[in-house]
């Protein structure tokens, strides 16, 4: 990765405007040809430094729901718990932290009135108690990572 | 999700303005959008639309929020940010809305989100997750956020994940 690739990474994090063309700008200012920077795009992807490029969409503002949620999970039943969760389609991410409450994952539906039913099949199958924690205002999402 | 109307009204809006020719550009946008000059004429002929049609009703998911930006998502291991810890955080309630604001600010946090409490457990109602390329680095950002919450911030804490237990990407059927 040089320094062309980096430019091209910081300033696709910030979003690209709805045209026909929007990838000219972005070109003649890092003083590429636009398909010099597709290309550049591509193999960036193709080596995993960008997981994506497209709409970043907002699940909530679709109809659907999203929760993340954590459990105190027993050491000794805590592999057991986690195949238990992580059977449930819903749940989309899953992470073990170092805490009191071990277990942190994130509950998505498709519509918001069905979280709280898979939340108590969590409950009933695990045993542990779920405390859910859905978010009451939301301040940013994204990153501009420096590269 | 009872207990947070403004939310569920919101997502009741969407899903009525959101039509099926929506939810055909947006299942065949999930994984990225066409890697050419003109992606929108590219998925336009994919889908036998218009490609005003098309620009017109991204346009109009983008203003109503359901596309946050048409962006490039880093692969933050790759680019060297392979330590992220949850910081979390007891805000006076006065002032959560205005501290969270700024804390959302700072570019080193990616999501930052106003969290109920579960008292005695979890005093915590200020969720910041923060990246750097080691501990040293999270935590001298960490305590960055302590100077800006000042004595509007009565405890915190950092959770380091251990271990990716699942990860899918989440996905919105056609």
């Amino acid at each position: 990765m040089d320094s062309i690739d980096a430019s091209i990474v910081n300033r696709l994090q910030e979003g690209l405007p709805v045209c026909p063309r929007p990838f000219d700008d972005v070109a003649v200012r890092l003083g590429l040809s636009v398909n010099e920077l597709l290309s550049r795009v591509q193999r960036l992807l193709d080596d995993k430094v960008l997981t994506r490029f497209g709409p970043m969409f907002n699940a909530e503002n679709m109809g659907g729901a999203l929760s993340l949620c954590a459990m105190q999970v027993p050491a000794n039943r805590y592999e057991q718990v986690t195949a238990k969760v992580n059977a449930f389609p819903e749940v989309a991410h899953n992470y073990e932290r170092d805490h009191l409450l071990n277990m942190w994952f994130v509950i998505a539906t498709e519509h918001p009135e069905q979280a709280g039913a898979v939340i108590r099949q969590i409950e009933q199958t695990t045993g542990c108690q779920v405390y859910d924690m859905p978010k009451q205002e939301e301040f940013y999402i994204g990153l501009k990572l420096a590269v | 999700m009872t207990g947070y109307p403004q939310a569920l009204s919101t997502a009741q809006h969407a899903s009525r303005i959101l039509d099926d020719t929506d939810r055909r550009i947006i299942v065949a946008t999930q994984a990225g959008l066409p890697l050419v000059a003109e992606p929108y004429a590219a998925l336009a002929r994919q889908l036998g639309l218009e490609t005003d049609e098309v620009l017109q009703r991204v346009a109009a998911m983008q203003e109503n929020g359901m596309i946050r930006r048409i962006a490039a998502v880093p692969n933050h291991y790759a680019l060297g940010y392979t330590v992220n810890g949850m910081s979390v955080w007891n805000v006076t309630d006065d002032h959560i809305s205005e501290l969270g604001r700024q804390v959302g600010a700072l570019d080193y946090v990616s999501h930052c989100y106003h969290r109920p409490r579960h008292l005695p457990l979890w005093p915590y109602n200020l969720f910041a997750m923060v990246h750097g390329r080691n501990s040293q680095d999270v935590e001298a950002k960490v305590t960055g956020i302590a100077t800006l919450l000042g004595d509007h911030c009565r405890g915190h804490e950092v959770l380091y994940s251990k271990r990716i237990l699942k990860k899918t990407g989440l996905r919105i059927k056609g």
